[in-house]
């Protein structure tokens, strides 16, 4: 049990990093409460693997420290750890029972054999190993292994936190969920710290309490997957998280208001008072896919679209349309009426989010 | 169901069928008719029927031959498959140290069996080879044409340095295909070097040793030209492995009928324990516990 | 230039990979095979291509039967799940090899790869080689090597899987479009029905070998003609409910009952299977006819945007699909709503007997 915290780290692959684009964690501070469900979540190449390493101790930070309560690990081996690890691949021992693997780590420090029973039993009623603990690793399929490898984990109990791997990269599409739920029963019946690394916005969101999207080697949001959602602390996890991404527009102070392209907005005072006190060029607003209205008349703050494509997706619809010379989408119920060609469109304030330099700022009432 | 059979591609197979009729077939067959016939010029000769198979298997020197065999295909491969297995695990496993290990080790590979039997011949004679000449130099009285033992533990060990190379290979290659995954599973599940071994490395091996070991044992069951070259089978008949006393008797003596015998019943041995041999490993590898087709 | 399967059978070593297909593909048409992991949508498409001659039946490509031809006399492209191109050549060799292979003049080849490149947006990274591109432009230049040459058909084996998602929605978009202009008939297998639905077109519906439904994309979805179908179709799948039919009332297994309502007056009594979209079913009552029931969470898996809801009860276990997110603890006890009004009725066959109308159709 430990509460796991990233204190200044850095890691740079090269030897003598010149700028922050040879780092694949740059610095950062987090912690990872003890007993919390997380998910590190992000494109490939993001640097969520490397830090899962640091994490483990696979691999030796360049800059910074890795504490596990009070305690710098960061020269600590991985075995010195108490960390458990489950692989993207199946990690079973092929010519071992089921029994036999999940009592591996017991027996390897030497604990008495009906200790070693009693925790393979319970934690092979928790996984519903228990009719398969006489067969060959081997001979079991992908997801009965992945269970088994996550299960050496859980039947120590000194382990201070488990590392997920995109652990269902190989698991039949219709078994997830059920693994998924099981893994959210362990959480709550072992109240161990987990950390599940994914690309896979579904995976992060079911599985975490908060999640912490990294993008270059930076953490650019830890939050709850409802806040990720309604309210993306960066441009990247706007665009990240959720199917299609949120609708970014560029804007500009003018004398009077703010502008997007040729499109002059009614924005509400505080917004725009927020984006006249700004310094930077780079200011940008952004609204879900979700929460854009699509109307057939005009309507108060409303600006007239033409729509391009439509895409019906069963009992929704995704409605492409060109806004200020900017690709924008919106998603309709199949309840909701659709314009032919022109429409108009409405932004509610309360889901326009505003971007200074790629950030979100927030803007008081 | 009318399905439709099209039959000619087994056509395609014709030109390997007489490939393998020429090169095996045609010429099996003639051993066998020379088998059960007496033959004593070009047109004479007897129907035996198995009395050759009969005085053969009872001879008591290819009885002492055969055991010979066996015992020393059994010493050998006791010797080099944990060797190798050693070997292969102390390689190093990436850079330039890696490539000059593998190529020392290919080396004894590279040379044909009766350069080796030479080689080994001049090494360990008693009066310019270096290993003759320091063996004695350390006060034992070593003699490989007077002293059956020297002479057994020489072609032993000139077989496992001419051998052990290559179940060495077979394994590197076999342990470099183990997932990264497996060796950090076992360190986060603090398993030691031994458990490591026994767990992952050695179950993985199992391919590749199935092969070494039976390429080894037929080889060795066909060993000729080094103790040949070497020891000539001497001292006595205490070298004198199958396929010299089948030479000798077929050539040297010309006995046609008993050679031909002898040549199946030695073919057949060596299919035999190569069966034996490969159901027993691959059964082992079944999972017993697993019930009706699950 | 249409293409035709008839009566197909395919049956290797005793398994039936293929069972009774027939189909019709219309010249230009944009075709989706659906179908979950070894329902036979890659054996098909290898029947399609020539890779492999059928057990039985016929394939007639333009009126000609081209069963026994074989896929090099065949005017075929595919791209595969994997990212397939030569690793020695250049983005620009690999998209010229087909044009290369059939002589075509280099001036001709320079122009094509060209166009192609460009309507892939790849034409930046021409002079570059495979293991210098990214996932996403690999499986580019193999598309553009599939669509360089003008073939009759072009097949794609599940080429998005081992793209990201984001990737994925951008592909979607731009697959549709780069068809629209062409006269060669596409087809393109997947196991996602949201993938089919994006992509339009006809869609065909596999399951273990049989082809269960054929046609625009749309209607098969709206209108499966059976409960099979229906589930195949729908992600998550359609709920699927028994019920019985009597006088003026609908039961469910003995304990949850309600009045048959005026869309589904028409049903004779006797028992049948309900089925509701899991985005029908909400967390608060839409209509007044709605059914209350009290259920548990199993678990609310969440995809960014949305949340897919699994919830229990004694009777049922039911999937909500819900637009935003909603975050659930395992078995905590809720209400969800069951609409009536949007319920589709199989028979005891399972076969289609009605189908809710849409408000949102036009």
């Amino acid at each position: 049990m430990a509460q796991i915290t990233l204190k200044s780290l850095a890691h740079s692959y090269s030897p003598s990093p010149s700028g922050p684009e040879d780092y694949a964690i740059r610095e950062m501070e987090h912690v990872w409460h003890q007993g919390g469900a997380y998910a590190l979540l992000g494109p490939s190449g993001c640097g969520k693997s490397t830090l899962l390493n640091i994490i483990s101790g696979l691999l030796t930070p360049s800059d910074g420290q890795v504490l596990f309560d009070d305690r710098v690990v960061n020269e600590l081996a991985p075995e010195e750890r108490n960390i458990a690890q489950v692989f993207q691949f199946p990690v079973v021992y092929d010519t071992m029972t089921v029994y036999d693997n999940l009592a591996f780590p017991l027996r390897n420090v030497g604990t008495p054999a009906a200790k070693i029973r009693e925790r393979v039993a319970e934690v092979a009623d928790v996984l519903d190993l228990t009719s398969l603990l006489k067969r060959k690793a081997r001979n079991l399929t992908a997801d009965e292994k992945q269970k088994v490898s996550m299960g050496r984990g859980l039947v120590r109990d000194d382990v201070s936190a488990i590392l997920f791997d995109e652990p269902l990269t190989v698991i039949d599409p219709q078994l997830k969920w059920k693994l998924r739920r099981k893994l959210k029963e362990i959480h709550e019946r072992f109240n161990i710290t987990m950390i599940y690394v994914t690309h896979d916005q579904l995976e992060a969101s079911t599985f975490a309490d908060k999640i912490a999207v990294m993008y270059e080697g930076q953490v650019v949001q830890f939050g709850t997957p409802r806040e990720l959602f309604e309210t993306p602390a960066h441009t990247f996890v706007g665009y990240f998280i959720g199917s299609p991404g949120m609708n970014l527009m560029e804007v500009a102070r003018t004398e009077e208001g703010v502008r997007t392209g040729t499109v002059d907005l009614t924005l509400p005072p505080a917004l725009r008072n927020a984006i006249h006190r700004s310094r930077s060029r780079n200011i940008k607003l952004g609204i879900r896919p979700e929460f854009v209205e699509v109307l057939t008349e005009p309507g108060e703050a409303s600006y007239p679209v033409e729509i391009d494509n439509v895409q019906d997706l069963g009992t929704y619809r995704i409605v492409s349309f060109t806004f200020a010379g900017m690709p924008f989408r919106a998603r309709l119920g199949e309840d909701r009426p659709l314009p032919r060609r022109h429409a108009y469109v409405r932004f509610p304030e309360a889901w326009l989010n505003l971007y200074i330099d790629e950030f979100r700022v927030e803007v008081g009432q | 169901m009318n399905k439709v059979y099209n039959n000619r591609a087994w056509f395609l197979i014709l030109p390997m069928l007489m490939l393998v009729a020429f090169s095996a077939i045609i010429p099996l067959m003639t051993v066998v008719n020379y088998s059960v016939q007496d033959v004593f010029d070009a047109n004479t000769r007897f129907f035996t029927g198995t009395e050759w198979f009969e005085v053969m298997l009872n001879d008591p020197a290819l009885q002492a031959a055969l055991l010979r065999q066996f015992a020393f295909s059994f010493t050998i491969l006791a010797i080099e498959v944990p060797l190798g297995i050693g070997i292969a695990l102390l390689m190093p496993k990436r850079g330039w140290q890696a490539s000059a290990v593998l190529i020392l080790i290919t080396l004894p590979l590279l040379i044909p069996w009766n350069v080796v039997g030479s080689i080994w011949q001049l090494f360990t004679r008693g009066d310019i080879g270096l290993m003759g000449v320091g063996i004695r130099e350390l006060g034992y009285a070593y003699n490989i044409t007077r002293n059956p033992a020297d002479a057994w533990a020489t072609i032993i060990l000139m077989d496992v340095w001419h051998w052990t190379p290559l179940i060495a290979l077979l394994c590197y290659s076999g342990l470099r295909s183990i997932p990264d995954a497996y060796y950090q599973a076992a360190r986060i599940d603090r398993a030691s070097k031994w458990a490591v071994f026994r767990y992952i490395q050695l179950p993985k091996l199992t391919n590749v040793l199935v092969i070494g070991v039976l390429l080894r044992f037929m080889h060795s069951f066909m060993i000729y030209a080094e103790p040949f070259v070497l020891t000539g089978g001497g001292p006595g008949s205490s070298t004198t492995f199958l396929s010299q006393s089948l030479t000798t008797m077929a050539i040297g003596q010309q006995d046609l009928g008993p050679s031909a015998a002898f040549s199946l019943i030695y073919f057949l041995i060596i299919l035999l324990v190569c069966w034996v041999f490969y159901t027993a490993i691959m059964n082992s590898q079944k999972d017993n516990t697993t019930q009706g087709g699950a | 230039m249409s293409l035709i399967l008839e009566n197909i059978d395919h049956v290797v070593n005793g398994a039936v990979h293929i069972e009774g297909v027939n189909l019709e593909l219309a010249p230009g048409s944009f075709n989706v095979l659906l179908g979950r992991t070894l329902a036979g949508k890659t054996t098909l498409m290898r029947i399609m291509a020539g890779l492999e001659p059928p057990t039985r039946g016929r394939v007639l490509m333009h009126g000609e039967d081209v069963t026994r031809t074989s896929v090099r006399k065949r005017n075929v492209s595919m791209v595969y799940q994997q990212f397939i191109n030569y690793p020695a050549m250049t983005v620009y060799d690999n998209i010229a090899s087909p044009l290369k292979l059939a002589r075509v003049p280099r001036e001709e080849i320079r122009r094509r790869v060209h166009e192609t490149a460009s309507m892939l947006h790849i034409e930046h990274l021409l002079e570059r080689y495979p293991a210098e591109l990214s996932g996403g432009q690999q499986q580019r230049t193999a598309m553009g090597r599939a669509l360089v040459k003008d073939a009759d058909l072009i097949l794609f084996d599940e080429p998005l899987v081992n793209l990201d998602y984001k990737l994925r929605e951008e592909f979607r978009e731009e697959l549709r479009e780069l068809f629209k202009a062409r006269n060669c008939i596409a087809v393109y297998a997947t196991t996602e029905p949201n993938e089919a639905l994006a992509l339009g077109g006809h869609t065909a519906v596999l399951h273990e070998g049989r082809l269960l439904q054929y046609g625009p994309t749309e209607d098969v979805y709206h209108r499966p003609r059976d409960v099979l179908t229906a589930e195949m179709f729908s992600e998550p799948p359609i709920n699927v409910v028994p019920a019985i039919v009597s006088g003026t009332e609908v039961t469910f297994d003995r304990n949850v009952h309600f009045p048959l309502n005026r869309d589904l007056a028409g049903l004779s009594p006797g028992q049948y299977q309900f089925g509701v979209r899991a985005s029908h079913i909400g967390l608060e009552r839409q209509a007044k006819d709605d059914l209350e029931l009290e259920v548990q969470v199993d678990i609310a898996e969440i995809s960014g945007s949305e949340t897919f809801l699994h919830v229990r009860n004694e009777l049922f276990h039911l999937v909500l699909h819900l637009t935003g997110v909603y975050e659930f603890a395992v078995d905590q006890p809720l209400k969800v709503y069951f609409p009536t009004h949007k319920i589709y009725a199989f028979d005891r066959n399972g076969d289609v007997v009605h189908i809710p109308s849409r408000p949102g159709a036009h």
